[in-house]
């Protein structure tokens, strides 16, 4: 129904987006949610397209009418009955037609915000969406606590699942908004709140903050990971796990000059004495896709660059600089890459 | 005399007042740490020879900019500095809203006091908080006090407020307690 409403122009608009549309575009929409609003987007598009041609329209009319009276002397002023009502009605009917189209405006979002709003389950997958300064702390919560998944930034959910979201925000407010999938959602400190949604198209989609929230707002981003219930699980299984022993002495070292560095006053990794909660959960870094919230790739040079110096990268970062010697920097970065 | 362009008086003067204005900087990438400090730093008042209490870096560039302490201020939350001293008023550890403490309260004290650690419980806080941090702490626990001004300390944090703004603390001196000398009247 979307594409046919589309036409060239849709197309056209679709297409013009820096990023790749497929991952980060309204109009390109990868679960049902999405849909709804991309309809109405393009119901209301083509009504004001209509509106906008009939404007026009008349305009050249009106002038072209004025053009071919203005060759003639002046008519002098009298009042005509007729013609003013015949004006009268004219306004009337624009009148009445501009109301009854805002008025079906009005009802198709009402529709759509239901439509959206409506997706509900009784077995959903949870998930628990906070925000910091400038990152996502994304938690599966389940009752029994060893058995909730806690990492940052990608968000894993099975296709076809509706997913309930719980939000809160650690600091100030952060809006959730992955274009594809549905429409914002504002993250308040200290107040909690949910939302639904559910993708039936498997791929990476890319979300973005969306309420100004302070120096790296823009670079406060989030990616959702869409796969079979089978990968879900599995990924699920993965996350679960304390983080891998690593077996080279590289990685052991690595392991120890995180341990004894400024890194555990922030990070957590589960298995070692690393247990703050102030920055993103490290247990299983190496299984993600970019670092420092979809900013760097996920690579040895990246990691390196990130640890050393961050506000270089991302400048009033909440991560401080760590100015460690070569051979220390090489060790810890072989021992993240370690942890998958 | 009168004069005979009131309003561009104004101007000028407007403009003149306002160009003292200046938007403190903020200082994102921090020097690195210089090396140890820390062999030097002495916890008696009483000393031969020269005064080796550390000095910041600065010595204004963190108690006088709102944005340090504000980092301050936020990192004794997540470093957990609250565990002990709560929110100032003390609990395991001693409380910080006076300005006559143990190991004193000058900036170069308390930095030595979080990288050396103290006695009966106090973690040593080096290699694990950069330098800067640790005077940015200084500089917020001192604001608890009333010892910074009230344009640079918090006017409010990111949690439910317990007590009044350190912006609008004053100046603390301990009451009653016992083995502190009164403050004479």
């Amino acid at each position: 129904m979307n594409a046919a409403l589309r036409l060239v122009p849709g197309h056209l608009l679709a297409q013009a987006m820096p990023l790749d549309p497929g991952r980060h575009h309204m109009l390109h929409a990868a679960a049902p949610q999405a849909r709804n609003i991309e309809w109405l987007y393009w119901v209301i598009f083509w009504i004001l397209f209509a509106v906008f041609v009939l404007m026009i329209a008349a305009f050249v009319r009106a002038g072209a009418k004025t053009h071919v009276e203005a060759r003639h002397p002046l008519p002098v002023l009298e009042k005509d009955d007729e013609a003013e009502r015949r004006a009268g009605w004219g306004v009337g009917a624009a009148l009445g037609i501009t109301v009854i189209t805002l008025f079906v405006i009005l009802v198709l979002s009402v529709i759509t915000g239901k439509r959206v709003e409506g997706l509900t389950s009784k077995n959903p997958v949870t998930i628990q969406i906070t925000g910091h300064q400038w990152w996502w702390e994304i938690t599966y919560p389940n009752s029994q606590a060893d058995q909730t998944v806690t990492t940052a930034n990608e968000i894993h959910i099975p296709v076809g699942t509706p997913v309930v979201v719980l939000t809160n925000s650690k600091d100030v407010i952060h809006s959730f908004w992955a274009p594809n999938i549905t429409g914002k959602r504002d993250l308040l400190p200290g107040y909690s709140s949910a939302f639904w949604f559910e993708i039936d198209k498997p791929g990476t989609y890319h979300g973005q903050c969306a309420e100004f929230c302070g120096l790296q707002h823009a670079h406060m981003g989030f990616s959702i990971i869409a796969e079979s219930v089978g990968d879900f699980q599995a990924w699920q299984q993965q996350q679960l796990k304390n983080a891998a022993e690593p077996s080279t002495s590289e990685a052991i070292r690595g392991r120890e000059v995180l341990l004894t560095h400024a890194c555990l006053m922030c990070h957590t990794i589960r298995g070692t004495d690393a247990g703050s909660r102030v920055g993103p959960d490290l247990t299983h870094v190496a299984s993600r896709n970019m670092i420092a919230a979809e900013t760097l790739p996920n690579t040895a040079g990246a990691l390196a660059g990130w640890v050393v110096d961050p506000q270089r990268i991302k400048p009033g970062t909440q991560m401080s600089p760590n100015p460690l010697a070569p051979d220390d920097l090489q060790a810890v970065v072989a021992y993240l890459q370690t942890l998958h | 005399m009168r004069h005979q362009y009131p309003q561009l008086v104004i101007l000028l003067g407007a403009m003149t007042v306002l160009g003292s204005c200046s938007r403190e900087d903020r200082i994102l990438r921090q020097p690195p740490s210089a090396d140890e400090t820390l062999n030097t730093i002495q916890i008696s008042g009483l000393n031969p020879g020269a005064n080796l209490i550390p000095t910041p870096p600065s010595s204004n560039m963190y108690q006088e900019s709102a944005y340090a302490v504000a980092e301050g201020q936020k990192l004794f939350e997540a470093y957990n500095c609250v565990g002990c001293h709560a929110h100032g008023g003390g609990g395991i550890g001693p409380p910080l809203m006076d300005r006559n403490w143990i190991y004193g309260s000058e900036p170069g004290n308390i930095f030595a006091t979080i990288m050396q650690g103290r006695p009966n419980g106090m973690p040593s806080f080096r290699n694990r908080i950069p330098e800067y941090q640790a005077w940015e702490i200084a500089a917020y626990v001192r604001s608890m006090a009333g010892l910074l001004p009230k344009g640079v300390s918090p006017n409010r944090t990111d949690q439910m407020s317990i007590k009044p703004a350190e912006s609008s603390t004053p100046e603390q001196t301990p009451t009653g307690i016992t083995g502190v000398p009164e403050q004479p009247k």
